[in-house]
């Protein structure tokens, strides 16, 4: 036992130390949805990538403990109000990339530099197509109407996409009409929020409620394990706003010890070889404007993105979280 | 040693253990006053009647589970006792929040059981709903009694019989015999059991949040998560430590003056037993209990895991079960260590200084895990930069980092959080022990270590067994601190189970809780096999 003890701490000691050809990532995104991109890197460049999974919160606080002896070189996370955080926090440095500006458009990534959307998270409407007519939803906004009363399902407010999707309105309606719009949700729920999107897209599907918010490859996965489902996808406020997105983003670490490495590895990560990858393992779509989606992900139809810069997500993030405890936003 | 040097060492224990609380209570001075006010005006008022209602709810269920399954079992015969008697440990193996995303899964609405309601009556049906306090609670019960059970069973294996006899002797009947004699001498067992559920029920984040039941933790992991306040959620947290510690030194006061020790304990017991319709009604409850708590979830969970084996299972899971018992293993040792020092001390100098300090190495149970795990990411992180500081100016070469992302950080990170679930077994065991037995042993010339060897440890070996079997259980599935403080590439069962729960993939998930589950299987049953014997 304690030989064994001593060699695994040996071997991350070794771990720790500085070598050449090699990212250090710590990652937000699971295990599931980023280690195969990574091997296709390494597959590629030969260059090694060593990373952990942890919640975004957990990482940025690693990250501000470890200051300048972090050997994190890389910061991903699923949502763009974290890697806002990160920069905020002064985590992160700014990247001039060509290749990055070029495969990343304007509103997904930092107006700074500091981070880049690499992945889109479309959070919009579901419907139980057996009990509603597409004609009957429109907006976002819409689903407080009376109409709705006792037939929305929606998601706990403590999931990062809802609030991020409550910052963007404030950001677009200001604060006190997206109360009265969140408010008017939360009276119009048929049950109380569910702990994560399957569950509700579930809900929705067994007809417990007729319409509810979700991300859309939350509904690939579902629809590939019980494809039978009367579950149907709108694509909210296109005459205005555009559907809310969010990102499966990255930026790299102040103090990184592999810059170079890290840089390529997230130009890379925006190429269009990896793009599809990427975006494919979760059903996602590609942020690069000149990749197009996975085809089972395309046949859901195109939409108009909200077009507002994510920083909004994160600025407007706390706002956010106070909001909907007022509302009463469980 | 001496007085002194027990006090020493229980002063030494404590301070190394706390140093990650006091990180998180120093935020405490310096209140975020916007945030404070939020959360007093919008949230608090909610979350404490929603934290005491849960707190009440499983208190009252696992203690009238843990002790009436612990009596049935030592001290009374029925068909099935010798089974049942181990197989109720069982739930302990199973984490409390893969017993809640199994409810949740099999009893929501669009569940099978009422789907399968709904297509039989043709139309709605009405279901209590699982998403509520009710549901949590009976979750939080089914997976925390064994605690008690396994405590209490082990004070009434060694006194239940005799106490009974004691009282009858008395002219009691058995009920009262059992509410009157019995009951209160098994009090520091049955307390030290609900004492851990307790706590970890008030640290819990995982089942709560397969419910999106609000909690003193929900709120404190939102403050941190959602509005990027570590320091206000760090207030929360340091409340929540405040409020534990109140509630361990009302228990000690209470306590105050009672001696729990007992004559022999190699008096062969005979046990009551129970025939006809009382016998069968103890068989189904026991039954009931098991099948409830341990036998469907893990039903589905293998049905789970059938239908993403083919898909998820690879030779990886070699490695995160052999993480898992490693820092399962090297915790428990660790920690019973420490808890035997602890008792010790306190056995040996039981002054006031020593008892605050035993208290206060104990608190960590209650904090949730991602709260303390930044207690001690932070002061290690600090130690760290000392220490390549040092190589540095010294030897003029750059380290890297040394301690942080390797089992040095993370066992003592365990210990700070899992030494109250050793401790409490321990000390309830130590408690029996006489004074009169120490005095005779001191005469005999044994003092100190040596008393400790030839007379304490074998006499503490229940306690020392419950002691470990435990903290490696509860090792294995912890998340957070796993989660922060584990090196590169070092997975674990918990932290693959973190994985895919994360992503609302909680068939995927199933895998490595069974996994898990038969990991925790093997200390259980070297438990129960001790037990039986003693």
């Amino acid at each position: 036992m304690l030989k064994t003890l001593l060699v695994s701490t040996m071997v991350s000691l070794a771990a720790t130390s500085v070598s050449a050809a090699e990212v250090v990532v710590y990652s937000a995104r699971n295990e599931q949805l980023i280690k195969p991109l990574f091997d296709a890197y390494t597959k590629d460049t030969g260059v090694e990538v060593k990373f952990i999974t942890d919640k975004e919160g957990a990482l940025l606080q690693r990250l501000k403990a470890e200051g300048q002896n972090t050997p994190a070189d890389m910061l991903i996370t699923v949502d763009a109000g974290n890697l806002w955080e990160a920069a905020k926090e002064g985590l992160l440095k700014p990247v001039q990339s060509k290749t990055l500006n070029a495969n990343v458009p304007a509103h997904l990534r930092d107006p700074g530099n500091q981070w880049f959307g690499l992945s889109v998270r479309a959070r919009t409407i579901f419907y139980n197509n057996q009990k509603v007519k597409p004609a009957d939803l429109s907006t976002y906004e819409d689903l407080g109407n009376a109409k709705w009363k006792g037939r929305l399902c929606l998601r706990t407010s403590k999931k990062v996409y809802n609030q991020s999707l409550v910052a963007m309105m404030i950001a677009e309606h200001g604060a006190a009409k997206t109360e009265q719009i969140v408010k008017s949700w939360v009276a119009n729920l048929a049950t109380d929020p569910f702990p994560d999107d399957t569950k509700m897209l579930e809900a929705i599907a067994a007809g417990q409620c007729d319409v509810g918010i979700a991300n859309t490859y939350y509904y690939g996965r579902l629809m590939e394990k019980k494809a039978g489902l009367p579950l149907s996808v709108f694509w909210p406020n296109q005459k205005a706003g555009g559907v809310h997105v969010n990102v499966s983003g990255a930026g790299i670490v102040k103090y990184a010890k592999h810059e170079k490495e890290a840089v390529a590895l997230l130009e890379w990560l925006s190429s269009p070889k990896a793009q599809n990858l990427f975006a494919d393992v979760n059903m996602e779509y590609p942020v690069n404007p000149a990749v197009k989606a996975d085809p089972a992900v395309a046949a859901w139809g195109s939409f108009k993105q909200n077009p507002v810069n994510l920083a909004k997500a994160g600025e407007l993030q706390a706002e956010a979280v106070k909001l909907m405890d007022r509302a009463g936003y469980r | 040693m001496k007085g002194n040097g027990w006090r020493l060492t229980a002063t030494f224990i404590a301070v190394l253990v706390i140093i990650p609380l006091v990180i998180v209570l120093v935020s405490l001075f310096n209140p975020e006053r916007e945030i404070w006010q939020h959360l007093l005006e919008y949230v608090l008022p909610g979350l404490f009647g929603n934290t005491l209602k849960l707190v009440l709810g499983v208190a009252i269920g696992v203690t009238l589970l843990g002790v009436s399954l612990a009596w049935l079992t030592a001290v009374c015969e029925f068909p099935g006792r010798r089974f049942f008697s181990w197989a109720l440990l069982l739930p302990l193996a199973v984490p409390a929040y893969v017993t809640a995303f199994v409810y949740v899964a099999l009893l929501d609405f669009a569940g099978p059981l009422q789907t399968l309601l709904r297509e039989f009556a043709g139309g709605p049906v009405v279901f209590p709903p699982i998403r509520s306090a009710g549901g949590v609670i009976l979750v939080m019960v089914l997976a925390l009694y064994p605690y008690v059970y396994l405590l209490a069973r082990n004070a009434f294996l060694t006194q239940g019989k005799q106490a009974l006899e004691v009282a009858q002797s008395l002219g009691y009947s058995r009920k009262s015999g059992f509410f009157k004699v019995a009951l209160p001498l098994a009090r520091p067992w049955i307390i030290s059991g609900l004492m851990l559920a307790l706590m970890e029920t008030l640290a819990d984040f995982g089942t709560v949040a397969v419910f999106n039941y609000d909690t003193f933790t929900t709120a404190i992991y939102k403050t941190w998560f959602g509005m990027f306040s570590l320091q206000g959620a760090s207030q929360l947290a340091s409340v929540l430590i405040v409020l534990v510690f109140a509630l361990i030194v009302a228990e000690q006061m209470s306590r105050r003056g009672l001696r729990f020790t007992q004559a022999g304990r190699h008096t062969r017991m005979d046990r009551v037993v129970l025939s006809g319709y009382n016998a069968w009604l103890a068989s189904g409850f026991a039954a009931l209990v098991l099948l409830v708590a341990f036998i469907i979830p893990v039903m589905q969970l293998l049905s789970w895991s059938a239908k993403v084996f083919v898909q998820d299972f690879d030779a990886r899971y070699v490695e995160f079960l052999w993480h898992s018992l490693l820092l399962g293993g090297l915790s428990a040792v660790l920690v019973v260590v420490t808890a035997l020092l602890l008792t010790y001390a306190q056995r040996q100098h039981n002054d006031s200084w020593t008892v605050a300090m035993v208290r206060i190495a104990t608190l960590g149970y209650a904090v949730p895990g991602a709260v303390l795990a930044v207690g001690i990411v932070i002061p290690l992180a600090w130690l760290d930069q000392q220490l390549i500081g040092t190589a540095k100016s010294w030897f003029g070469i750059d380290t890297g980092l040394i301690l942080q992302g390797t089992l040095l950080v993370m066992l003592p990170a365990y210990l700070t959080r899992f030494l109250a679930v050793g401790y409490n077994p321990m000390d309830a065991a130590m408690q029996r022990i006489t004074r009169n037995l120490e005095e005779a042993s001191r005469s005999l010339g044994f003092s100190g270590l040596a008393m400790l060897r030839r007379v304490h440890l074998p006499m503490l070996r229940g306690g020392l067994l419950s002691a470990a079997a435990l903290v490696f259980v509860d090792v294995m599935k912890e998340m957070p601190i796993t989660l922060m403080t584990r090196p590169f590439g070092w997975d674990t069962l918990a932290v693959r189970i973190f994985e895919m729960t994360s992503e609302g993939e909680w068939e995927r998930a199933a895998l490595p809780a069974v996994a898990l589950v038969l990991a925790g299987l093997l200390p259980i049953a070297l438990l129960v096999k001790h037990s039986e014997k003693s």
